[in-house]
Order: C-alpha cells, then sequence, then structure tokens
C-alpha cells in the first residue's frame, strides 16, 4: 500500500508567543511535528506493518523542517519530501493544498493521512481541500481506521460522539487524539533515519507557477490577548470562602 | 453596496444549533444592507426553518433528502453546491463546529475560495471585513482580510453575539429540491458518548478536572457539580492521558479550545497547553491544593483547598441558591 502523511513543523505546546515586529516571533523557540500530525504518522506506520507497502511523509514549508521529517523517518516512515515554500511572498491553505495536490496527482497514492488540524494556525483546512482537489473521499478526526482489502472501516469523532464509517480507497483521513499513542525514535531508527532518501523540491520542479498559489487570505495584525489581572484569592474557612465565591459568581461577576 | 451571504444553519438532535443564529449575526455584517439566506439540509428539517428569520435571516431554503438524514461530507456537499450554484452568494458563513470544519474546507477547495476558519469578531473597515480569530490555540489572535473571490468564513460558538429575535420578522422560507448521488462515505452507526448532551465547544459553563481528580471516580463530584450547573465536564490533557476520561474531554492546545462565561477548573495546575485552550473564558475559577500552581495566574477567583472537600460544598451551595431564585 502507498501511504502517504503531509505533515507541518510547529511550535512546541509548551512555547509562550511573542510578538516581534508585527510577527509571531520564533527567536529560540522549540519546533516540533505537530502533534496530531505526529498520530497521522505513527497510525501510517502501523498500517504499513499490518499491510506492506510504503510510507512517505510530505510537508510543505522552510528547509528547517528537515529536522521534523527526519524525526518522523526515525519514528519508521520510509521516505521524506520537503516541498520548500521559501520563495512564496504570501500564503494561506489555498497554497498549501494547492501545492499539495500538484505533487500528488503525479504519485500513486492508497491513503493520505494528516493531522486534523496544525496547533498554530488551527485552521483545519488543507487536508479536506486536499481531498477535493484529487477527488477522492475523506473523514476527518478519526479515532481508529481498519483496513479491509478496498474497504475501510473508521470510527471518527464528532464532539464526544462516534461515529462509525465505511468507506474505500483511495482516501484521506485526519487524526484526532486517541487514535494511537505515537512512539518515540529509537537510536537505532534515528541512525538509520540518516540514510533514508530525503527529496527537496522546488514549486519549479513541479511547474507551479507562484501566482496561480497565491494566498486568497491576508493577515493584517497579529497581537497577544489583553493580560488578565490577578484574580481574587480567597482566605477563611472553606466552607465561608464556597458561599463567598458562589456569591462573586453571582453578584459581582454575572455568570449564574 | 450590499453583499448577498449564505447561512449554512446547523440542526443538532432535532433542534437548531445556537451557532446558526450567530452566523447570521456574522452574515449580516458581511452583507451590509445585502440579503441574508439562510440553508437547512437534512431530512425532516422545514419545521425549524422559521426561528432563522426570527433571528435575521431575509429567507430560508430547504433542501431535503432521505440521503441527509446523517451527516456526510460527500451529501452535505453536493446540497451546498447546488445552493451556492442556484443562489450564487457573495458570502458563505458556517459554524465552526465538527461540521462546519469538515465541509467548509472543501466547499473553498471548489470555489477556489479563501476561508478564514474560527473567527470570534469582525468588524467593517472601510470596503473590507476584517476577521478576527486565535492562533496557537488562544496564546495570540490575528486579524485576517479575504483579498480575492467570495468571503467565506466560520465562526467559533459562543463568541459572537446573535440579533435580538424579531417574532414579526417575515421571509419566505422554500423547498430547494437537491440531487443526491452516491455516497463515498457511509455512517453505518452513531455512538453516543458524550454524557451530559452539553456539547464543550458550546458551554457556558464547564467545570473541567485535571491530575488533581486522581481517578476515574474522581470526575464524580465534578460531574455532580456541572449536573446542578447544566454545565459541562471537561479535563486537562494530564487527567486523559491518566486515563481517568476520555480524550474527547480534553481541553488545551491539543484537544479542544473553549470561551465559556463560567470555567471552573478543578486540580489543574495550569500548564501552559491547557490554558492555551481555556484561558480566553470569560470567568475562570480555580480550586487547587498548590497556591503555587500556574492556574491562579489566569484565574479571576481561587479558592487554595483540596478539591474533594471544596467541589462537593460547592454543589450544595449552589443548588440552594439557584432553587432560591
Amino acid at each position: 500500500m502507498n501511504i502517504f502523511v503531509i505533515l507541518k513543523r510547529t511550535f512546541d505546546t509548551e512555547e509562550k508567543i511573542s510578538i516581534n515586529n508585527g510577527k509571531i516571533s520564533e527567536d529560540s523557540a522549540e519546533f516540533i511535528i505537530n502533534p496530531y500530525d505526529e498520530y497521522a504518522v505513527e497510525e501510517a506506520i502501523v498500517l504499513r506493518d499490518q499491510h506492506g507497502g510504503e510510507v512517505t511523509v510530505v510537508t510543505v514549508g522552510s528547509e528547517e523542517a528537515e529536522k521534523e521529517l527526519r524525526t518522523a523517518l526515525a519514528m519508521g516512515a520510509d521516505k521524506a519530501v520537503l516541498i520548500s515554500n521559501e520563495d512564496l511572498d504570501s500564503q494561506d491553505q489555498f497554497t498549501t493544498s494547492s501545492i499539495l495536490a500538484t505533487y500528488f496527482k503525479e504519485q500513486e497514492f492508497d491513503l493520505i493521512l494528516g493531522g486534523n488540524v496544525a496547533i498554530d494556525n488551527g485552521t483545519g483546512q488543507v487536508g479536506p481541500r486536499l481531498a477535493e482537489l484529487l477527488n477522492i473521499p475523506y473523514v476527518t478526526t478519526i479515532t481508529s481506521i481498519k483496513i479491509d482489502g478496498s474497504t475501510v472501516s473508521i470510527d471518527r469523532d464528532v464532539e464526544g460522539d462516534v461515529e462509525k464509517i465505511e468507506t474505500s480507497l483511495p482516501l484521506l483521513v485526519t487524526a484526532q487524539q486517541g487514535l494511537n499513542e505515537p512512539r518515540y525514535p529509537s537510536l537505532p531508527g534515528i541512525m538509520k533515519a540518516k540514510k533514508k532518501p530525503l527529496e527537496t523540491l522546488e514549486l519549479d520542479d513541479l511547474d507551479i507557477d507562484e501566482d496561480d498559489v497565491e494566498a486568497k487570505t491576508k493577515t493584517v495584525e497579529v497581537f497577544l490577548p489583553p493580560k488578565k489581572d490577578a484574580g481574587k484569592i480567597l482566605s477563611g474557612e472553606i466552607a465561608s470562602q464556597v458561599k463567598e465565591l458562589v456569591s462573586l459568581l453571582r453578584t459581582e461577576a454575572k455568570v449564574i | 453596496m450590499g453583499k448577498k451571504v449564505l447561512v449554512l444553519a446547523e440542526v443538532r438532535d432535532g433542534e437548531l444549533r445556537n451557532v446558526s443564529y450567530e452566523a447570521i449575526r456574522a452574515a449580516k455584517e458581511i452583507a451590509s444592507d445585502g440579503e441574508i439566506v439562510a440553508a437547512i439540509v437534512g431530512a425532516g428539517v422545514q419545521s425549524l426553518a422559521e426561528p432563522l428569520i426570527h433571528y435575521g435571516a431575509d429567507r430560508v431554503l430547504v433542501a431535503e433528502d432521505e440521503k441527509l438524514k446523517n451527516y456526510t461530507s460527500d451529501g452535505y456537499f453536493q446540497a451546498l453546491l447546488q445552493i451556492v450554484d442556484a443562489e450564487k452568494p457573495e458570502g458563505i458563513v458556517f459554524g465552526h463546529t465538527a461540521l462546519g470544519k469538515d465541509l467548509s474546507p472543501r466547499l473553498a477547495a471548489r470555489l477556489q475560495a479563501g476561508l478564514v476558519s474560527d473567527i470570534t469578531s469582525l468588524e467593517k473597515v472601510g470596503e473590507n471585513v476584517v476577521f478576527t480569530r486565535p492562533i496557537y490555540s488562544g496564546k495570540a489572535f490575528e486579524k485576517k482580510t479575504i483579498t480575492d473571490g467570495i468571503v467565506f468564513v466560520t465562526v467559533r460558538p459562543n463568541n459572537i453575539q446573535p440579533l435580538e429575535k424579531d417574532e414579526n420578522r417575515s421571509g419566505e422560507v422554500t423547498p430547494f429540491s437537491v440531487e443526491i448521488k452516491d455516497l463515498r462515505t457511509i455512517v453505518k452507526e452513531v455512538v453516543r458518548k458524550a454524557s451530559t448532551g452539553v456539547d464543550l465547544s458550546e458551554a457556558k459553563i464547564i467545570v473541567s478536572g485535571g491530575r488533581g481528580v486522581k481517578s476515574a471516580e474522581g470526575f464524580k463530584p465534578l460531574q455532580e457539580l456541572a449536573d446542578v450547573l447544566s454545565a459541562a465536564v471537561g479535563a486537562s490533557r494530564g487527567a486523559c492521558d491518566a486515563n481517568y476520561c476520555d480524550y474527547s474531554l480534553q481541553i488545551g492546545q491539543t484537544g479542544k479550545v473553549v470561551t465559556p462565561d463560567l470555567y471552573i477548573a478543578c486540580g489543574i495546575s495550569g500548564a501552559i497547553q491547557h490554558l492555551a485552550g481555556m484561558s480566553n473564558s470569560k470567568v475562570i475559577v480555580a480550586i487547587n491544593k498548590d497556591p503555587e500552581a500556574s492556574i491562579f495566574q489566569v484565574a479571576d477567583y481561587g479558592i487554595v483547598g483540596d478539591l474533594f472537600e471544596v467541589v462537593p460544598l460547592l454543589t450544595e451551595e449552589f443548588k440552594k441558591v439557584l432553587v432560591k431564585s
């Protein structure tokens, strides 16, 4: 089976955010594979081990994303592709999905996995957009996937409920938390990853004209939420604190 | 110049979701003086149309088909595409719900449109509409415009105030006939797991537990408090990782991002990854044994104490005052 994972390099979840010159500052920030994409990588490896075939991880990003691709290779993916977007002046989810679609139209694929959302921009658009551009079905926020021949049975998380879905390959799915427990790369895995193929593609290599993938949206400002004033820590007997809290919530905060 | 704006109204358990009215409000801002067309899609949903007019829609289209009984991307996409082809809206607004998140990118891709997802507010600046949305799960915000084509956005539940309900408003409710071809994905069954029926993303009040809850059993007092307040129960990653509860309850940078009126954090230390998911709640209450816990830095009110002592007392106290009022 030809399995692909689309992944994104993101800030670590423990990073604080600061703004410099109107942009999110990346100075000294730690980067990771977007956690939801990490579930996708894990699931891809498990499925390959069950059904045979190959796992290719693909990202659209800067050359720094090579580190995250190597991590995925160390987990057990077979090949990696980095599509460089460094020449682009403006990009959004329209851009990324158009680039990926151009790439995938030249590939033979049975299954594409991704995270259901990236923890930085948080739009969750690229997966469904890509499926539409490739004219294949997709299922988002999956918590289980079983493949039997070309029949695919999926559990999909829908705001806490579970949809039992049946569909078929080729298919695109996006991972929800609970799908699996991603493995840590082993030391031998890390050594092997250094020798696994990692291909870098420029937009020219894909015959993409920048104008055709120009963003449809524009960010005009980035800002931090207003700092909250220190709250009120109550004191006294617990029972009287509780009474005071209930009264404050009703009379001062007026939320009850 | 006014724009015609299409709103997808969303039905859950036989009722319109509140976010549908919030979407109409957002559509009003985008439309200026243009027309608001609401679409309702499903099977047996005709009777739900009227309130959409009362909340500001000028017309409602009802697209019904047995194949639309359960949401599937394929079914709803075909219905929406046929509606868009017929109406040619200049703006589209969905709720940023499970359904909206799943469907909107696909429709945007087909329409070659930009899409601003998960907006929490919007404002007119000259001819443009500027949308505000959280990034990094609420650690920061960005303002965005759509530079080309249809103005397509999804609105985060609970953030945009719907218009006043006006039962004297009138408007046409018309069936819209759709042709739904083969569905490539079939929903065999829906297993209800959401315990209270109050969805986290739309809940006005959330009672949330962390590692301090200590066990699955430990969530019981939290659930009792939630029941008294008609609240939803949430959890931190710590509680989920420790298997005290289902991952579907997780709030944080991984997990759900919530903005209720009241967030009661019980036994949650306040890791950055959790704060990202809840710190934009309107009022935050923290209950924690550790006075140094970082959750107190974002809390409006804090009680330093054992949640197993505090929470049941809180439940009793709320019971008393809520009965009185």
